[in-house]
Formats: structure tokens, sequence, C-alpha cells
């Protein structure tokens, strides 16, 4: 665990948070980690919006096709019981409410959980996706985010300075620092991951939240 | 009707100033032989509807870079920063759609659809300029379809007819391209006598496509190539 990058801590902590059976879409980034942490025991059904159900983890190097990609255009394998489908098909998925979560990065948080995950003003606009359709469109959204920007910047703010996503808030977002659960249009604190304070994160965030840290809070100093 | 023509032969369906749909999720799916024929095809000028267009010098990227292009229209352009250079020295214009609306809004062109209301984009800077309605308690955009003058599609296999199976995540926009366009030209790896298909694996029926051209690019190469 000591050695996880700060990512890799993150996606692990993700994991967690899926069920047997769920159907998951993986966005670009740290997202993408939360497959290696999966347990193997644990069934889930990995959807692509590029047009797969059934995505396997990364193929080795000579077994790679240019032809089987994730979202992110990178190649990935074909699990057993896989299928394809066209674009249209695959954002009635998202859409219409099949995939049950979708774990997406952000670029902030504000305090009600809206999130901003496409655009940074003063910035040419030219790249949006699936983000505004998987926000949408997903049952259960989490995401996943460094606590802070490589500046030190705080995320999880009170108000996005950003282009927001889409109006509807977050359910739980995961930070190197804590877990924010979403509720009605407010922030409430349930964790701390281990070795943080609360005082750490009231530091780094500008977001007001509310704290109700339970048992299973890990190690905290 | 034999469907079955070369590159060159189609060519000259593609005309300044046409709208064009291609197939492909970045060089993924795109119909590289097609793209690169039109390289030497004298066109200015043209609208494309694709979900990116290309990477730097690649795929379309190089129609791009050839200034053929006057128009984008798709949702992920990031992948291409050449894209974005034309777009601020204002010698292209861009649509930005939400990928599945951009999806939709193809296949509601093929389909009859003459608009439909969609959830994605509420509330954000896509949203503005559009209608909007509120609908069983929940606000949503109206959106339009899309249609074009030629689909220049991608699939594997295509028998005679011109009914089409696909290959993996290579099928993407391709066979909702094929029901949005005038002209549907597809490009497939191997072409096979009318009953060799099982008719149960046929996603594109044979009444969307127009001509068939065998692929001659290929993207492992395209991907190598500098």
């Amino acid at each position: 665990m000591a050695d996880l990058s700060v990512s890799d801590r993150i996606a692990k902590r993700a994991a967690r948070e899926l069920r047997d059976g769920d159907v998951v879409n993986l966005g670009i980034g740290i997202p993408t980690r939360v497959i290696e942490f999966v347990p193997d025991d644990l069934n889930i059904h990995v959807h692509t919006e590029n047009g797969m159900l059934e995505v396997g983890p990364s193929p080795a190097a000579d077994e790679v096709d240019p032809n089987l990609v994730n979202a992110g255009k990178l190649p990935v394998t074909e699990k057993i019981g896989a299928s394809y489908f066209h674009s249209a098909d695959s954002f009635a998925m998202i859409r219409g409410g099949h995939v049950d979560v979708a774990i997406l990065g952000a670029l902030q948080v504000d305090e009600q959980g809206r999130i901003a995950n496409w655009a940074i003003p003063g910035q040419t606009v030219l790249g949006v996706g699936g983000a505004m359709d998987l926000l949408v469109g997903a049952r259960k959204i989490i995401v996943t985010t460094t606590h802070t920007t490589k500046k030190g910047e705080p995320k999880i703010v009170d108000r996005c300075t950003f282009p927001i996503t889409g109006d509807r808030p977050a359910d739980l977002i995961i930070t190197d620092l804590c877990v924010f659960r979403c509720e009605n249009g407010r922030l409430i604190l349930t964790e701390l991951m281990p070795g943080v304070s609360l005082e750490q994160v009231k530091e780094r965030t500008t977001a007001r939240f509310e704290v109700a840290v339970g048992e299973s809070a890990g190690e905290r100093k | 009707m034999n469907k079955v023509r070369t590159a060159e032969e189609v060519l000259p369906f593609i005309r300044s100033g046409s709208t064009l749909m291609v197939g492909g999720f970045g060089l993924v799916g795109a119909p590289l032989t097609l793209i690169k024929a039109l390289e030497t095809h004298d066109v200015r000028d043209l609208t494309v509807i694709s979900n990116n267009i290309g990477e730097p010098g690649k795929g379309l990227g190089k129609l791009l870079r050839d200034g053929k292009i006057r128009k984008a229209i798709g949702s992920y352009f990031t992948s291409n920063p050449e894209v974005g250079e034309l777009y601020n020295q204002k010698r292209l214009e861009v649509e930005l759609v939400p990928q599945g609306t951009l999806a939709e809004r193809i296949r509601a062109g093929g389909a009859g659809i003459g608009g439909f209301y969609t959830r994605t984009g509420v509330g954000t800077l896509l949203e503005k300029g559009k209608e909007k309605r509120e609908l069983g308690g929940l606000t949503y955009v109206l959106e339009f379809p899309l249609r074009a003058d030629v689909a220049l599609i991608r699939a594997h296999k295509a028998d005679e007819l011109g009914n089409l199976v696909y290959y993996k995540t290579a099928r993407n926009f391709n066979p909702i391209m094929a029901g949005a366009a005038d002209l549907v030209i597809a490009e497939v790896d191997e072409i096979v006598p009318v009953g060799a298909l099982d008719p149960e694996s046929i996603v594109t029926p044979h009444l969307y496509v127009d001509y068939i051209v065998k692929a001659e690019v290929f993207i492992d190469e395209v991907l190598k190539d500098g």
C-alpha cells in the first residue's frame, strides 16, 4: 500500500465502492486505474462509450489489436461474454440508466457536488467527448481526483470557476485525503484517508462540508 | 447492380462544399483508404461530421492540414491540436457536440426524426441557444438531426449486395452514419459473395450502402508512419 502512487491510492479506494454485477464506465486518468484494484472474485462488467461491454485489461505488447481500444484510445482486451455496439446504442445505454456506475475524473467539484471536467476558461474548448452524457445518465457517479492541483490549489471548491459538466451532482468524491458523500446538495466528509487529519482537509478545501466520520475511518493520527 | 468500385471511381461524388460524415473513433474504424484518396482529390470547403478530426497529419488530420476542411462537427478535437490552432486563426469553424448527442443526432438524421430532447448539456455552456423544455419534472434541451451529402464509412466485410459486418471497436459511428447521408460509400477489408454472411450477424443491411470499396490502407500502417 505504501508503495502505491497517489493516483493508485485513490483508484484502490474507488474500487471498494463497486458491487458484484455492476456495469461500470471508467473515465480517463485515475478512473482507468480502478480496474487494476478490483478483486478477482468481484464480477464487474466494464462498458466503454466507443461501443463495447466486457472490456478486459490492457494486452501484452505483442497482443495489441489496434482496432480494440477503450474511450481513451488505449488498447484493451475482450473478456468472455463481450459484445460490441454502435455509438448511438452505447449512449442510449448511458443516458437510459443502464450503466450502474460511472467513475469520472474532475478538474473541480463545487460544494453541491457538481463537477467541472471538460473545459478550462480562457482556453479554446474543443473537446467534451462523453463526459456530459455519463453525468446525466449513469445511476451512480463517483468522482476520483487529487484533492488539490499540482500547484496545491483546492479542487473541492465553493464554486467552480471552470465550466460545469452538468447540473447533476456526483454521489461520491474520493480524493487522496478523504471521501465525501454528496446528499441533498451538500458535501459530507465520511472518511479520512490513513494519516490524514481533518485540519489538513479543511486547509486544502474551499467548499463547505459537514463531517460524519464513522468508525471505519482508518488510522487517524 | 454491382456496387463495387475503386476509391478513384467514387471520389467525384465528393465536391467542394460537400458535407461529409466520416466514421471512426480517432483512426479506429475510420475509412483510411477513402481519406487517403481524398488527399489528391481537388476539393475545398468540406464540412466534416466525425467524432474527431484524426490525429495530427493522420487520417482526417491530413485533410485538415491541407486546408480542405472548412467546418468540423464532432465531440472531441482535443486529440488533434491543429484543430485548435486553425480555429483560433479563424480558418476553421467548429461545432462541439457531446458524444452521445452527436451519435443520436446522426441516428435521428437517418431515421426520419425531426428532433429530440436530451438531458445532456443542460446547465452547461453547450445548452446555449437551444430550446429547453420541462418533461416529467426534468429539464431537457432540443437537438436536431444531422445529415450529410456523402458518408464515408468503414466495415470489416461486405457481401456484394452491400450487407456489412464490423470488427470490434472499429464499429463505433459507422452503422449510424450509413443511414444519415444521401450517398454511402463503405470501405471494407474483404468483399464476399452474397450468402456468405450469416444474416443474423449483419449489422448494416445493404439498403443503406451505395458503393463498396476494398480497403488498401490499414490502421497499423498509419499508426506506424512517423
